[in-house]
């Protein structure tokens, strides 16, 4: 049972890495346009930039 | 300047938070969005609306024209809301560029992005996804923890994953259930019940309950259902919060479509102003081709006005000194001068949208199927499971504990999670679905009412037609005849010298001398002899009844040309498929009977009204209703405006006059109708899947309520009720097509 004592922080930083992720996400306004960018995707054009 | 701009955006939330808020982004956002507007460079920014772009391809087909036109800096297409914003030089102007977009082929609008409030909606989104995402999160950690208890930890590691449930699930109910318990205390406060009481009481009970079961070893820890119980009812709330945004910034778009400004003459010069800014007895120029921005005498020159707008006539009116013009009217041919009567809020187009305004709070007492259920549902699970704690307290002879775990199961079980995405689901299925095809949904209950139409009225000019004349009786014209009046009509900017002119094939014949009289045609000269293209009158013959221009050559009889409206694409098709749905259709129009009947004729309308008053009109709509029709109005002008705002649900294109969009609950972006007949039938099907979805939602309850009265619910249950319950009202909602 002392695996527990390491796997269980160890779930919990994976998970806040992802909550992080998420937030930084949100916050470079990632969410502003989810059509768009599905479509920017195929376009031939390179993008390499967020929306400003 | 820009970009200075945008850097100042990404700077000041550090150094503005540091507050005790639980989330510092939502207190520092305001303070950058004000700095950014400080800073934010003159006449740089222009937004335009897309309504017809929907690709891959259409991005970069615009965004790359945008680009190729001087000045231009950057233009960014946000395909979700459908319109582009540009960064570009201070002269360049949306007009412009709506002829750029137009020269590749998409119809755009320039929007005031002064109107666009749109950072207001975008903040409230962010912040309602970053709570999505913190529930996300502890839900998951939490169900990790909960799975090793359900599969049989004991005693003191049971308890540890307990203390750490209640470590992540204590400070993410309060950071994520805000809204929840910010709308249900608003509703307390006032007395009433809504959806939201009984969720906050439920997430709140389920957590203090499990801290106390924590506290004293209890077996039984709701944490993981509080925290599900959140996050399904936020994605419930973030779908809610998407479709409205969605309907909102477009409508306000729309407001934005007329940027009203007039030209003022001022001891010789001419000077542009907003509409607010002028005064009576002020003189202002109106040139051919723009709206009249107030209502007013005419000083000086002559020319024809379109009333279409605001009665539905689609022959245009003479205008010379004296004539009286109200605001809305559109200048065909010749510049005028108008003395201003009533300009802003007292002429007579911001009277009758006052007018509108107060028809559509009479109109909003409608209840939506949400409400309705909510009504029935917040009281019910109350009592049941004040029942469950009253029942088993008497039983067990005053176990409070068990009692209080057994309500509380109650209410976790019934709690609305599948019925708070029932209908936001749905709605925001078929809310997207009709965007993409052009239909947006300005209010929130218009498509329940809209599936309860079974009679269709229409509007003819501008609404069913383009309102653009198209030439009737081309073919039996001679080729002389139809030559010189080639060559004449290519000279004017008239409405029907241009559908003349664009129709008309071959070599124009050559007139010489050309000159416009405005207000009456053109006249010239052709193989010496003296020729004319316009009025009756002018030309000295007798006008017919309808739409017509007359050529007149010296010394022979005079040539007529009629035209007829133009049928706005996609009419057939919308007719058609409201009747295939069974629906009555009804023309209505202001204009002159035999103009309907030639038209009525021609789209298979059998039932039609002529010269139909603006009052007559709403007057007809409410008999309707009176006699127990569901009505469904469609229109676009100004005499429309009445009838759109009394009838039940009503239908206007994005060219209508503002006044007209703002009575009616949905505006069709694109010019094709056809897209009615779609909205009929999605609303249709989304008020079923709606009723599934609640049966679905109820028919879970019906399984798990009884397990939770007698007391035999476990987490597990619960976990597993509430998931599945959510997950199968989301796909049903996903099955629209």
């Amino acid at each position: 049972m002392q695996i527990l004592a390491i796997l269980i922080p160890v779930s919990l930083l994976l998970g806040g890495l992802g909550l992080l992720g998420f937030i930084w996400a949100l916050k470079g306004r990632q969410f502003d346009d989810p059509q768009g960018d599905a479509s920017r995707i195929l376009t031939k054009e390179f993008d390499d930039k967020p929306a400003p | 300047m820009a970009a200075r701009a945008a850097e100042a955006t990404e700077i000041a939330p550090e150094m503005t938070s540091g507050g005790l808020s639980a989330c510092p982004a939502c207190v520092a956002a305001p303070a950058a969005e004000r700095l950014a507007a400080l800073q934010k460079p003159e006449a740089a920014r222009l937004m335009l609306s897309l309504p017809t772009a929907h690709c891959a391809a259409c991005i970069a087909t615009v965004e790359t024209a945008l680009r190729q036109h001087p000045g231009v800096q950057s233009a960014r297409v946000n395909l979700t809301l459908k319109r582009v914003s540009v960064e570009a030089e201070p002269e360049v102007t949306a007009a412009d560029l709506t002829r750029v977009l137009e020269g590749v082929g998409y119809e755009a609008h320039e929007l005031d992005p002064g109107l666009l409030s749109m950072t207001e909606t975008d903040r409230q989104g962010r912040a309602l996804l970053m709570r999505l995402g913190v529930a996300f999160f502890a839900m998951m950690n939490i169900m990790l923890l909960s799975v090793a208890v359900w599969s049989g930890a004991e005693a003191a590691t049971r308890d540890m994953f307990h203390w750490i449930s209640a470590m992540i699930a204590i400070p993410t109910v309060i950071f994520a259930g805000q809204p929840f318990f910010t709308s249900a205390w608003s509703a307390l406060r006032v007395g009433r019940l809504n959806m939201d009481v009984p969720i906050s009481l439920a997430i709140f009970l389920a957590t203090a309950m499990s801290l106390f079961e924590t506290m004293h070893s209890g077996s039984k820890a709701y944490f993981d259902a509080a925290v599900m119980l959140a996050f399904f009812l936020l994605l419930g709330r973030y779908l809610d919060h998407r479709s409205r945004a969605l309907a909102r910034s477009a409508a306000g778009e729309l407001a934005a479509l007329e940027v009203p400004r007039a030209v003022v003459l001022e001891a010789g010069a001419e000077v542009l102003r907003p509409i607010g800014q002028v005064a009576r007895d002020d003189v202002v120029l109106v040139r051919p081709g723009g709206r009249m921005p107030v209502d007013g005498v005419v000083l000086t020159g002559t020319s024809e006005v379109d009333r279409g707008l605001l009665t539905g006539e689609s022959l245009p009116v003479f205008a010379g000194p004296g004539s009286l013009v109200s605001a809305g009217e559109v200048n065909l041919t010749g510049p005028l001068t108008l003395r201003v009567l009533a300009a802003g809020k007292d002429s007579s187009l911001h009277r009758m949208a006052d007018l509108v305004a107060v028809a559509e709070a009479a109109r909003n007492t409608y209840t939506s199927l949400a409400e309705r259920a909510a009504r029935i549902y917040a009281p019910a699970v109350h009592l049941l499971s004040l029942a469950a704690f009253g029942f088993w307290l008497w039983r067990t002879g005053g176990d409070f504990r068990l009692a209080v775990n057994i309500a509380v199961a109650v209410l976790i079980i019934t709690c609305p999670c599948a019925l708070g995405l029932a209908v936001p689901a749905v709605v925001t299925a078929a809310s997207g679905k009709l965007f993409r095809k052009g239909v947006l949904i300005k209010n929130g209950t218009a498509l329940e009412r809209l599936a309860e139409v079974d009679l269709v009225i229409f509007d003819k000019t501008g609404t069913l037609t383009l309102g653009a004349p198209e030439p009737a009786n081309l073919d039996g014209i001679g080729a002389e005849a139809r030559s010189v009046a080639l060559a004449l009509a290519r000279a004017s900017s008239h409405p029907l010298a241009v559908a003349l002119a664009g129709r008309i094939g071959g070599a124009p014949a050559e007139v010489t001398n050309l000159r416009e009289m405005p207000g009456y045609g053109v006249e010239g000269r052709w193989a010496g002899k003296s020729v004319r293209l316009g009025r009756a009158g002018w030309v000295g013959v007798e006008a017919g009844s309808e739409t017509a221009t007359y050529l007149g050559i010296e010394g022979a009889p005079a040539t007529t040309f009629t035209f007829s409206d133009q049928i706005r694409p996609g009419a057939e098709a919308a007719i058609a498929g409201l009747k295939a749905q069974g629906k009555a259709i009804r023309l209505v129009s202001g204009d002159h009977k035999a103009a309907v009947a030639a038209f009525a004729a021609r789209l298979g309308i059998a039932d039609w009204v002529a010269e139909a008053l603006p009052a007559e009109k709403a007057g007809l709509v409410r008999q309707m209703a009176d006699q127990g029709h569901k009505v469904l109005m469609v229109g676009d002008g100004l005499n429309d405006t009445a009838a759109l705002a009394a009838a039940h649900v009503s239908i206007s294109p994005a060219q209508a006059l503002d006044a007209a969009r703002v009575a009616s609950d949905i505006v069709l972006l694109g010019r094709d109708l056809a897209a009615i007949a779609d909205a009929a039938r999605i609303s249709t099907q989304a008020i079923r899947r709606m009723k599934e979805n609640f049966a679905i939602s109820a028919g879970y309850n019906v399984i798990a309520v009884p397990l939770a009265l007698i007391g035999a619910t476990t987490p597990l249950v619960s976990a597993l009720a509430m998931s599945l319950s959510s997950i199968t009202v989301s796909l049903n909602a996903l099955r629209l097509r």
